[in-house]
């Protein structure tokens, strides 16, 4: 990368009175005195978010804790075909999976075991993404604090949908 | 207590001597050298106790800022830069170097004994009260050293300034000779 | 009252107690007011969760410190170890025996005599609190040498260069006051300045810029802070201390800088005294107690130190000892002589 075109910007030897630097020092000064007296005496307007009265709005697409989803008579809509398993970059998800007597197509599966390890997962969408039936979904909730690691690992009954789908705090999830 | 309030000058001085020769005895006896910089300055600190018991505030408000808190420092800085090694047990004591410590402990005998009776035959200078006399009137220790120093010494004052200057100059141009020793690679050009 | 036991055992234990508690409190809530000044000053708040506002963190902090595990790492000298904060906590706190905070006062009525509200004056006051003040640095070369860490080591060699380097041009801006003061002793300091009808920090402005950057220097504050700041030597000479050692040094931090704060008080800004302390005409403000005026002043140095740190960037090293031997050692001593030849001259002119 030869002759390439430069302009050469020489301002000079810097005079004594900018280099002992009193002028901005006592500018930074007067900022910093300002922000001070502001916030003590004046309007208070600080950068603080104080959590927990006051939170911070998160998009509507936030990825959170799963959810996975059932049909109109409470049943999983999973068929354990272990896309989400396989798309998972972190390995977080375990399934087995049985045979579904009660499903309207003959050799249909279902989940036995489902297990989230919500401390190895990176929430990164993957596994919605991934899961052809729109059987696992993410919620916007996202405080999830354990008291134990145990506790961390959650199975069928702690992620199937509650109630009815409307009512949950729904985040990243498939458009039709 | 009676015998503490009558005696106690007594009492303060030997108690202050005998930790200032332990520690001074220490110096040479511990073998980590960080040790013995430790117990020098105890030393030091307690010579200038010592001097406080004698009037002589000032001077020991100058030893414990410049002896205790300048040269001490430098020091360690030596013995912590240069990494300066344990000695073993075996090289502690003497080490072949009999002769000469029977001959200076023989001298330092004769030195203190010397001492002891040219003062038992009667006060040989000034005396102590001298210490913090200025014109013939009690002032102060602070006061009697500076009249002295720059009124009376003040040639000998200013020579022993220009003999540290020099020190220090060669000290500067020894240092420089060392390239690529200096602190934080150098000057940056502004 | 005038029993050798009462005057010399009883009244100086009531005023060590009284100095020591007092300091130890102020201490503790100076580490939360730096937190809170701190916070205001970059536009967000400090802790106000602990107690109403947040008045309860420094507790909190002391009770943690109190309960943290002891660690001492297992190649460390342990005696020098052990040893290295107390060198650090004594000297920050024995300077407080000659610092005047007022002058005769009867607490306010409780004792039939006025005695003096500082332990003792001792004739060469200035000169035993740079000496004392110059022993704490042993506590930091060997708390950084103990831990056998090299970031400790070099985090402690080169505060203790720092703070020795500084402590020469602090003394000849003492040494001008001292010129036009006339005695070392502090308390004789501040009674010159109220018959003198002025305080020193006008004559000595120079001699006042020049200590406060040399304290703050001397304390390891911001913009001098390049020995403990955390992005660059983990924590320097104190990383591998931990609970009440480590408290030990934080404590010895704050109790320096609170020194520095007096000292400019009592040396430039008179003490004790009232803004005007011959003028008739203000006396009425006589009704606010002296201790008052001398807190107020210490207080204003201590935001000036917050207001610091949250303001400038740190200076490298070699920048750092570059500003202390070549600019602030000329210009101390450049203020000497100006001082000195200006009272030469006015002793003339009074004469003549």
């Amino acid at each position: 990368m030869k002759n390439v075109a430069t302009v050469n910007v020489d301002r000079g030897p810097i005079p004594w009175t900018e280099r002992i630097y009193l002028g901005p020092i006592v500018r930074g000064l007067g900022v910093t005195l300002r922000h001070f007296l502001r916030n003590v005496f004046g309007k208070r307007d600080v950068a603080t978010i104080e959590w927990p009265e006051v939170k911070r709005q998160y998009s509507e697409r936030l990825r959170g804790r799963h959810i996975l989803t059932t049909k109109d008579d409470g049943s999983l809509r999973c068929v354990a075909c272990y896309m989400c398993e396989t798309a998972c970059p972190a390995n977080c998800i375990t399934i087995v999976a049985e045979e579904d007597p009660e499903a309207p197509v003959e050799w249909e599966k279902r989940p036995l075991l489902y297990e989230i390890d919500l401390l190895r997962c990176v929430f990164c969408g993957f596994c919605v993404d991934a899961c052809p039936k729109e059987a696992i979904i993410m919620s916007r909730q996202h405080e999830m604090a354990f008291s134990e690691r145990s506790e961390a690992v959650v199975g069928i009954e702690e992620l199937r949908q509650k109630g009815p789908i409307e009512d949950e705090d729904l985040g990243y999830r498939p458009y039709f | 207590m009676e015998f503490l309030t009558a005696h106690f000058v007594e009492i303060m001085f030997y108690t202050l001597a005998a930790l200032t020769v332990a520690s001074a005895v220490g110096v040479v006896a511990f073998r980590n050298p960080v040790h013995s910089a430790i117990s020098l300055l105890a030393s030091f600190l307690f010579v200038a106790a010592l001097f406080v018991m004698r009037h002589a505030e000032f001077l020991a408000a100058v030893q414990v800022l410049v002896y205790a808190g300048g040269i001490m420092v430098l020091f360690l800085f030596v013995i912590m830069l240069v990494n300066v090694k344990r000695l073993d047990p075996e090289q502690v004591f003497l080490s072949g170097k009999a002769p000469a410590a029977v001959a200076a402990g023989v001298l330092l005998g004769a030195l203190i004994a010397f001492g002891y009776l040219a003062g038992s035959l009667g006060p040989v200078g000034p005396g102590p009260e001298a210490l913090r006399m200025v014109d013939g009137a009690v002032a102060g220790n602070t006061e009697a050293v500076g009249w002295l120093l720059y009124r009376q010494y003040l040639v000998p004052f200013e020579v022993v300034s220009v003999v540290l200057l020099v020190a220090m100059i060669g000290a500067i141009i020894f240092g420089r000779r060392d390239a690529g020793l200096e602190e934080g690679g150098g000057r940056m050009e502004q | 009252m005038d029993q050798p036991l009462y005057q010399f055992l009883i009244i100086p234990a009531v005023k060590i107690v009284a100095i020591l508690a007092v300091l130890l409190l102020v201490v503790a809530y100076l580490t939360f007011f730096e937190r809170k000044v701190l916070a205001y000053l970059q536009v967000r708040l400090g802790p106000n969760r602990v107690g109403p506002k947040g008045w309860l963190q420094p507790i909190a902090d002391a009770f943690k410190l109190l309960v943290k595990e002891d660690l001492i790492p297992s190649k460390a000298e342990r005696f020098v170890f052990l040893l290295a904060p107390c060198l650090i906590i004594v000297p920050a706190l024995l300077v407080w025996s000659v610092i005047p905070f007022t002058g005769e006062t009867t607490v306010f009525g409780l004792l039939s005599e006025p005695i003096p509200a500082y332990l003792t004056d001792i004739n060469i006051g200035i000169l035993f609190v740079l000496g004392v003040s110059s022993v704490g640095v042993f506590g930091i070369i060997l708390g950084g040498w103990a831990s056998n860490s090299k970031f400790s080591l070099m985090g402690g060699l080169r505060s203790a260069a720092q703070m020795v380097s500084y402590e020469v041009p602090m003394g000849f801006a003492v040494v001008s006051v001292l010129l036009m003061a006339g005695s070392l002793s502090l308390v004789r300091i501040v009674e010159v300045q109220r018959e003198a009808h002025m305080w020193f920090f006008l004559p000595g402005i120079l001699a006042l810029g020049i200590y406060f950057i040399c304290g703050v220097a001397e304390t390891n504050r911001n913009p001098f802070d390049l020995p403990e700041a955390e992005s660059e030597l983990v924590a320097g000479f104190h990383t591998e201390y931990s609970g009440m050692k480590f408290a030990l040094f934080f404590l010895a931090e704050y109790a320096n800088m609170l020194v520095i704060g007096s000292l400019v008080a009592v040396l430039f800004f008179g003490g004790w005294l009232r803004p005007f302390p011959n003028v008739e005409f203000l006396a009425f403000l006589d009704v606010i107690p002296p201790f008052f005026w001398f807190a107020s002043k210490v207080g204003v140095v201590i935001f000036i130190y917050m207001w610091f740190r949250g303001t400038f960037p740190r200076y490298r090293f070699d920048q750092l000892m570059a500003v202390g031997w070549k600019w602030l050692l000329p210009l101390s001593l450049a203020n000497v002589a100006v001082i000195a030849l200006g009272i030469l001259v006015k002793n003339h002119l009074l004469k003549g």
